[in-house]
C-alpha cells in the first residue's frame, strides 16, 4: 500500500479507536441512567430512590394480580425470581397485561416498599408462535412446571 | 484484485455496470418484498400473545435491518473516501444518505405504532429506541453537512468524519437491548441461533427483509447514477451516452 | 389464509388502524423515495442533453438575442 495511504488508514483507525474508547466510557459511567427500570432485586437491595419517579420492571408473578371489584384499581407483584414488588395502580392496563407477562411500570416507591405506579406498560419478549403452538406448549408445560419456569426466567 | 478496485472508482465503468444490474435489482426486489408483505399480512399465523398487531413487523425489521446496515455501508465508504480518496465511494454516501433517513424515519414510524397497541405507549425514552434516533439525526446531520460545504473535496471529507464519528452508534443500536433494561424486546433474528418464532413467520420477514435489501441497491444505483451525471457532465462518455438516447 | 374472510382482514382482529397505517406510510414513502429518484435521474439526463445541444450550435452567433428570458444552465446541486 502506498505510505500516505497507509499513513491515513492509521489516522481513520486512531480516530474510531478513540470515539470508540470516548462513547465505551461514558455509557458505562451512565449506565444505571441508561438503564429503563430497576429490577426487582435491585429494589430490594435498596437501589433505588424513595419518593422519586422512577421505573419498575419484571414478571407479573404469577396468581399476585388483584382487582378492586369497584374501581379500576389493581394491585400485584413484579418478580424477577428473585425478589419480588407489591405494585399498586389505578388506571386502564394495557392488551397484553397477564399473570406471567413483563410490565415496566413508572411510579415512585412509597415508604413501606410497596410502588405506586401511574403508567404500566407491557414488556413483550422476542420469542412469536401462533396461538395452536402456544396452547400445546402450555399443555405440555403443565406436565413438567419445573422445566417450565425455568424456561421463563431464562427469557424473560 | 486491485485491478478491480481501480475499476470501480471509474464512474463511466460503474454506469454501466448499473445500468445493467438496476432491473434485476428492482424487478427481484419487488417481487421478493411484496411476496413477503402479502404472505405476512394474510397467510402467516397470528401471534398467541399479540394477535394481528405483530404482523407490522413485516415491515418494522426490514426497515430497522436496513436502516442500520446503510449506515455501516456509508462507514466503509467513508473510510474508502478518507484513505483512497475514491469519487464513487464519497458519491455513494452522498447518494445513499436521504434513503437511509426515509427508512429510519419509516422503521421508528411503524415502531411507534405497533408499540401503542402492544406496550401501551407510541415512544419511551429507552436506549433501544433513542439510539435509533440519533442514528435519523446522524442521517439528517449528513445531509446538512453536504449541503453546507459548497466545494466538493471539502464536503467530502467532512461528510466522511461525521460518517464515521456516527458510527459508534451501531453497536450501540444492536447491543442496547442486551446491555441495559430497555422496554423494545431483545432480537428475533440472529446471526448464531435459530430464530425465535416459527417458519412461517420467518421466512416471509426473511424475504420481505431481502427484497429490501435488492429495492436498497437499487435506489442507491440510480441515486448515484444522477451524481454521476451531475460531477460528469461535459465529459466525453457523458455526451455519447445522453446523444444516444439511451439510459 | 389467516383470516375468515375480507373484513375479518381489515379488522386485523382490532388492530387495523394500527397495521394499515403503518404499511400505508410504509409504501407512500418508498414509492416516492423511488419515483423521485427516477425523475432527478430523467431531469439530469435532460439537462445534460440540452447543455451538450447548446454547445453543438456554433457560438457567438449574430442573431442571438442579447439578453432575454432564456433558460440559463445552472447546476442544479
Amino acid at each position: 500500500m502506498h505510505p500516505i495511504r497507509k499513513k491515513r488508514l492509521t489516522i481513520v483507525l486512531f480516530l474510531l479507536a478513540g470515539i470508540g474508547v470516548a462513547v465505551g466510557l461514558t455509557t458505562y459511567a451512565l449506565r444505571q441512567n441508561i438503564n429503563l427500570f430497576y429490577d426487582p432485586s435491585q429494589i430490594a437491595a435498596g437501589e433505588a430512590p424513595h419518593d422519586v419517579r422512577i421505573r419498575a420492571g419484571g414478571m407479573v408473578e404469577k396468581g399476585s394480580v388483584v382487582r378492586d371489584p369497584e374501581s379500576l384499581k389493581v394491585r400485584f407483584r413484579v418478580t424477577d425470581f428473585q425478589s419480588s414488588v407489591p405494585v399498586e395502580y389505578t388506571g386502564i392496563l394495557p392488551d397484553l397485561f397477564a399473570e406471567g407477562q413483563g410490565v415496566v411500570a413508572m411510579g415512585k416507591l412509597d415508604a413501606g416498599g410497596s410502588f405506586v405506579a401511574d403508567q404500566v406498560l407491557a414488556k413483550h419478549d422476542e420469542n412469536y408462535m401462533p396461538p395452536e403452538v402456544a396452547e400445546s406448549l402450555k399443555k405440555t408445560a403443565d406436565g413438567q412446571p419445573v422445566a417450565n419456569g425455568a424456561a421463563q426466567s431464562a427469557s424473560y | 484484485m486491485w485491478q478491480f478496485f481501480h475499476k470501480l472508482g471509474s464512474p463511466k465503468w460503474f454506469y454501466g455496470i448499473s445500468t445493467r444490474l438496476m432491473p434485476w435489482l428492482l424487478v427481484i426486489g419487488t417481487a421478493l418484498l411484496m411476496a413477503g408483505i402479502v404472505w405476512g399480512l394474510a397467510f402467516a399465523p397470528k401471534d398467541y400473545l399479540q394477535g394481528d398487531s405483530y404482523r407490522i413487523i413485516f415491515i418494522h425489521v426490514p426497515t430497522a435491518f436496513l436502516a442500520q446496515s446503510a449506515y455501516i455501508m456509508m462507514a466503509v465508504a467513508a473510510v474508502v473516501t478518507l484513505v483512497w480518496r475514491m469519487k464513487l465511494a464519497d458519491v455513494f454516501v452522498k447518494a445513499v444518505a436521504p434513503v437511509g433517513l426515509v427508512i429510519t424515519f419509516l422503521s421508528l414510524f411503524t415502531g411507534a405504532v405497533w408499540g401503542k397497541p402492544t406496550w401501551g405507549t407510541w415512544w419511551i425514552w429507552d436506549a433501544r429506541l433513542t439510539s435509533m434516533l440519533i442514528l435519523l439525526f446522524l442521517y439528517g446531520g449528513v445531509i446538512a453537512l453536504d449541503r453546507a460545504i459548497n466545494d466538493e473535496k471539502s464536503a467530502a471529507r467532512a461528510v466522511a468524519v461525521l460518517v464515521l464519528v456516527g458510527v459508534v452508534n451501531i453497536p450501540i443500536i444492536k447491543y442496547s437491548v442486551e446491555w441495559w433494561n430497555t422496554l423494545h424486546q431483545p432480537a428475533t433474528f440472529k446471526l448464531t441461533e435459530k430464530p425465535s418464532m416459527p417458519a412461517e413467520m420467518w421466512v416471509p420477514l426473511l424475504l420481505a427483509v431481502l427484497g429490501m435489501y435488492l429495492i436498497f441497491g437499487w435506489l442507491a444505483c440510480i441515486r448515484m447514477q444522477t451524481e454521476i451525471l451531475a460531477r460528469e457532465q461535459k465529459t466525453r462518455w457523458v455526451k455519447d451516452l445522453v446523444m444516444a438516447g439511451r439510459h | 389464509m389467516a383470516f375468515d374472510s375480507f373484513s375479518a382482514f381489515l379488522t386485523m382482529g382490532g388492530h387495523g388502524p394500527y397495521v394499515w397505517s403503518s404499511y400505508g406510510a410504509f409504501f407512500v414513502l418508498m414509492a416516492a423515495l423511488m419515483i423521485s429518484s427516477l425523475r432527478r435521474r430523467r431531469a439530469m439526463l435532460d439537462a445534460c442533453r440540452r447543455n451538450f445541444m447548446c454547445q453543438g450550435k456554433e457560438p457567438g452567433r449574430a442573431d442571438r438575442p442579447a439578453a432575454t428570458f432564456t433558460r440559463v444552465e445552472v447546476s442544479q446541486d
